[in-house]
């Protein structure tokens, strides 16, 4: 997850038990004037605004449920009844620790909506946000696709040494051979995404059961790993096709 | 609260809007002209700005200043490609840009300083009241260093700088507040001297940008130099001259050489005059030579185009709406080209050059509390990173972000008692670090432990204009700890402090020359009308007398060239003491003709 930096996540780990409903805000108390605040974004006493709960996760902060699919509607309508609160540009007449706040919130609420947004990202924040439990999620490629990107990263370097040297039958016999292989791994690729397609699904419905403890855990557990692993070997196939789509055209 | 007035600080113009209740306007000078040439002139007396000093530059070039937008957050090496094309003379001290004129040297944000306290005061005259605080444009690609000389030479003008903001987002406030567009649009702005291309989606109030992207350093200014460097070809050879070597024919050059574009776009020939002391070199240009002639300049915009789209994950077909701004837009070729690659006519209602300053008025009324439905997402254009092992840049935030945005980073130590770890910050999109923009260095501290036990968390937040800030905290301790960094290329607070006690010993020769300007006026208008004063009453008053009147006159004449004008004061006060007499004798001569001028029947009604 390029976007979200790690400490963040570290941030809004721990708290594998907060649901969809549950508050957002930290503070039982409003920094300002001391009086109680449930649950809103605005003391209701001092009208000023509270900052966000450490331990909030961006799916408790948009009000939605963990699950893979959502409705991206609501998702954007949330984004921008947030913003509407917590922008910067509403607060440069306040004081300076009411600016700070809003500085942190509306930081927050942009990463949020920017990791949910992305069904890639979606799915790779949730892993972690569970990750609780799945200590033991493997990040290295299976060694059948490490081979073959080893192979397929010489065959490349050859490429990009000939390539200076101007058209020969060498250069365009690699070249069709690294198409070739391009072509095979685009389709193993949209093999993965069809995949992830399903255990994503698959996820949102255990998710939509009523909690049967240990058995529910473990197949959660597994389908996370399963998901982890299809997502990291999705981005060594990716880069590849990437690096190959630019190098032979 | 006091009123927040909008500002585009342009490479090329500036200017300056309100909101009120009926919308944004920008305000006019004087003359009725919203537009103040970005031009600086130091002259003898003191400082000129806008369309005095555009006149001063064919007079003095070393001493006048253009498109100092420029070299905003800029080292020299940014730049020394085109430096030829400048008549000053450029060093660069601490990373930053200085530019010397006589035996002074200023740096950008001083320069643009001027051109800001010029619209304040413009502002203030126009809306009766001190303004001390300001929304200003800038491009959306330019970077933090870039960002920051812009704060400051809000500083050093006086102004508190509430938001920086992107001039195309802007120009998309004063669109959508107009017509109410929702939908995707796409902003096209081509002006002086820079090039963006943001897209946006509007909804329900929202302007949420999608992406951006452009380049700081393509504009009307590159086009203008396509054809001034045919222009001094071809006078060479027609009147062999080197007009390269003269600095004041050059600027000639350059000034025709635009009028000669602009009429272009509206005409389908046009001939190019220009006065040399060689002679008149005279020659028809076409709008076909002119495309001809930019045509791979126009098209560089493209590419920036197509990546936007790309980031913001769309494709041509899906924008709604194109929207040009900017002055060179006005070129058929612009219109032409955006229209290609979008497959659909752009449209440009809103006066392309105050578009951007009405946008800015518009944002500086939602600041003030007043505009309470309209809310603007933008974002960070470049990627924002860390020098990592290798000379290699690791991204912490990646462009086209939604700000504010942050993101944390964990540093910790490689051998034991180690104390302090060098950061060193980047913008930019390419791999390695030399190839992206060194923005700051700085060095965090930590406490003398065995290796890997410090553990030191640093925040890089960029806030709603697109500046960092970094802060640090020790995990350990959760203690707050300063950082004190150093930008690369970009004043220190220590110079833009000095640089702010200056400007007020420029504030007393500004109204210095004011006074004497203001003075001088007045001195011509009393030669005038006495002169004529003496031709009517040349019958009515001794010849003496009269002869009295023109001495004084002449002195006057004299004294008004000077730069006292408590001396021309004094002056014109003499003259009016000695015509006194003249001024009696005029109005009793005029009072009898018009009574004899009238029938007996018309007097006594
Ligand atoms: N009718 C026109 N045709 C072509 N170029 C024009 C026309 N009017 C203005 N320009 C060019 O537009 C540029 C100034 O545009 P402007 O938006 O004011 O720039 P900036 O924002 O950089 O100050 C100049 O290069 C000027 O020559
Ligand atoms: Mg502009």
């Amino acid at each position: 997850m390029p976007e979200a930096s790690e400490a963040e996540i570290m941030d809004h780990q721990h708290q594998g038990t907060t649901t969809a409903r549950e508050l957002p805000m930290a503070r039982s108390m409003c920094w300002h004037c001391q009086s109680e605040v449930t649950g809103e974004y605005l003391c209701g006493q001092c009208v000023k605004v509270q900052p966000l709960s450490k331990d909030l996760d961006y799916f408790a902060c948009f009000q939605l449920p963990r699950l893979l699919n959502i409705d991206e509607q609501q998702l954007e309508q949330t984004f921008y009844e947030l913003s509407r609160t917590f922008h910067p540009d509403f607060y440069s007449t306040k004081d300076e620790s009411e600016k700070a706040i809003s500085l942190g919130n509306s930081a927050f609420l942009n990463a949020g909506y920017r990791t949910l947004k992305d069904p890639i990202q979606r799915a790779e924040y949730l892993i972690r946000l569970e990750a609780g439990a799945v200590k033991d999620i493997r990040s290295n490629p299976p060694a059948d696709l490490f081979e073959e990107i080893l192979e397929l990263q010489e065959t490349l370097e050859t490429f990009r040494q000939l390539a200076p040297n101007g058209p020969s039958s060498d250069l365009e016999a690699l070249r069709i051979k690294l198409q070739d292989e391009r072509e095979h791994l685009e389709k193993r690729q949209a093999e993965m995404e069809a995949s992830l397609q399903n255990k994503f699904k698959e996820w949102d419905q255990l998710q939509g059961c009523a909690p049967l403890p240990s058995q529910a855990r473990e197949e959660k557990n597994t389908l996370l790993r399963d998901m982890q692993e299809i997502l990291s070997n999705r981005t060594y196939v990716r880069n590849m096709v990437n690096d190959l789509l630019e190098t032979t055209g | 609260m006091s009123r927040i007035v909008g500002i585009d600080l342009g490479t090329t113009n500036s200017l300056v809007a309100f909101m009120d209740q009926a919308g944004p306007h920008v305000i006019p000078g004087p003359d009725g002209q919203t537009k103040v040439p970005s031009i600086v002139g130091l002259t003898d007396n003191g400082l000129i700005v806008g369309d005095p000093a555009k006149a001063h530059l064919i007079r003095d070039p070393s001493r006048t200043i253009y498109s100092v937008k420029r070299f905003m957050g800029r080292g020299l090496d940014d730049v020394k490609d085109e430096l030829q094309y400048f008549p000053y003379h450029l060093h660069e001290k601490n990373g930053v840009i200085r530019i010397e004129i006589g035996d002074k040297t200023y740096s950008p944000p001083q320069v643009s300083a001027m051109i800001l306290k010029e619209l304040k005061r413009r502002a203030e005259e126009y809306l009766k009241e001190d303004i001390s605080k300001a929304v200003i444009t800038v491009p959306a690609y330019f970077n933090d260093s870039q960002r920051q000389a812009t704060k400051d030479a809000g500083l050093i003008a006086g102004l508190e700088v509430l938001r920086i903001i992107n001039e195309p987002t802007a120009a998309s406030l004063a669109y959508g507040l107009q017509n109410k567009t929702q939908g995707l649009i796409a902003i096209y702005d081509l002006g002086g001297g820079t090039f963006d291309i943001s897209i946006l989606k509007l909804k329900d109030g929202i302007f949420e940008v999608l992406a951006t992207n452009g380049d700081t350093h393509l504009g009307g200014d590159d086009l203008d130099q396509r054809l001034v460097d045919v222009l001094v070809d071809d006078i060479s050879q027609t009147q062999g001259v080197k007009v390269g070597e003269y600095p004041e024919w050059m600027q000639t050059v350059r000034l025709e050489a635009e009028r000669v574009k602009v009429r272009l776009s509206d005409e389908i020939q046009t001939m190019a005059v220009i006065e040399l002391p060689t002679g008149t070199y005279e020659k028809m240009w076409t709008r076909e030579n002119m495309e001809t002639l930019v045509m791979d300049l126009v098209e560089r915009t493209l590419a920036p185009c197509r990546y936007a789209l790309k980031d913001a994950g769309l494709t041509v077909s899906q924008i709604d709406e194109v929207i040009l701004v900017g002055g060179s837009t006005r070129m058929p070729l612009v219109w032409r080209k955006v229209e290609e690659l979008f497959g659909k006519k752009p449209h440009s209602e809103l006066n392309p050059d105050e578009v951007v300053a009405l946008g800015a008025a518009v944002q500086a009324d939602i600041l003030g509390g007043h505009t309470k439905d309209l809310l603007l997402l933008d974002v960070t254009p470049l990627s924002l990173g860390i020098e990592t092992m290798g000379g290699v840049m690791s991204a912490l935030i990646r462009r086209n972000t939604t700000i504010p945005t942050s993101a944390k980073e964990m540093f910790t130590t490689y051998v034991d008692g180690q104390t302090s770890v060098d950061i060193h910050i980047l913008q930019g999109e390419r791999e390695l670090v030399k190839d992206n923009r060194s923005l700051a260095r700085f060095q965090l501290k930590l406490p003398p432990l065995p290796a890997g036990v410090p553990r030191v968390e640093v925040n890089f937040l960029i806030d709603a204009n697109g500046i960092l800030h970094v802060t640090a905290r020790d995990i350990r301790t959760g203690e707050a700890q300063s950082v004190q960094v150093k930008p690369s290329h970009g004043l220190t607070d220590d110079e833009v402090e000095v640089m702010i006690r200056d400007s007020f010993q420029f504030a007393a020769e500004d109204i210095k020359v004011r006074q004497v300007i203001e003075a001088r006026n007045e001195a011509n208008a009393i030669i005038v009308a006495t002169e004529k004063a003496l031709v009517r009453g040349t019958n009515l008053i001794h010849g003496k007398e009269a002869e009295g009147i023109r001495r004084i006159l002449q002195q006057l004449g004299e004294v008004k060239e000077g730069d006292d004008h408590r001396l021309i004061r004094a002056k014109i006060a003499e003259v009016e003491k000695t015509t006194h007499h003249l001024a009696e004798v005029l109005m009793d001569a005029t009072l009898k003709e018009a009574l004899e001028n009238k029938k007996l029947s018309d007097v006594i009604k």
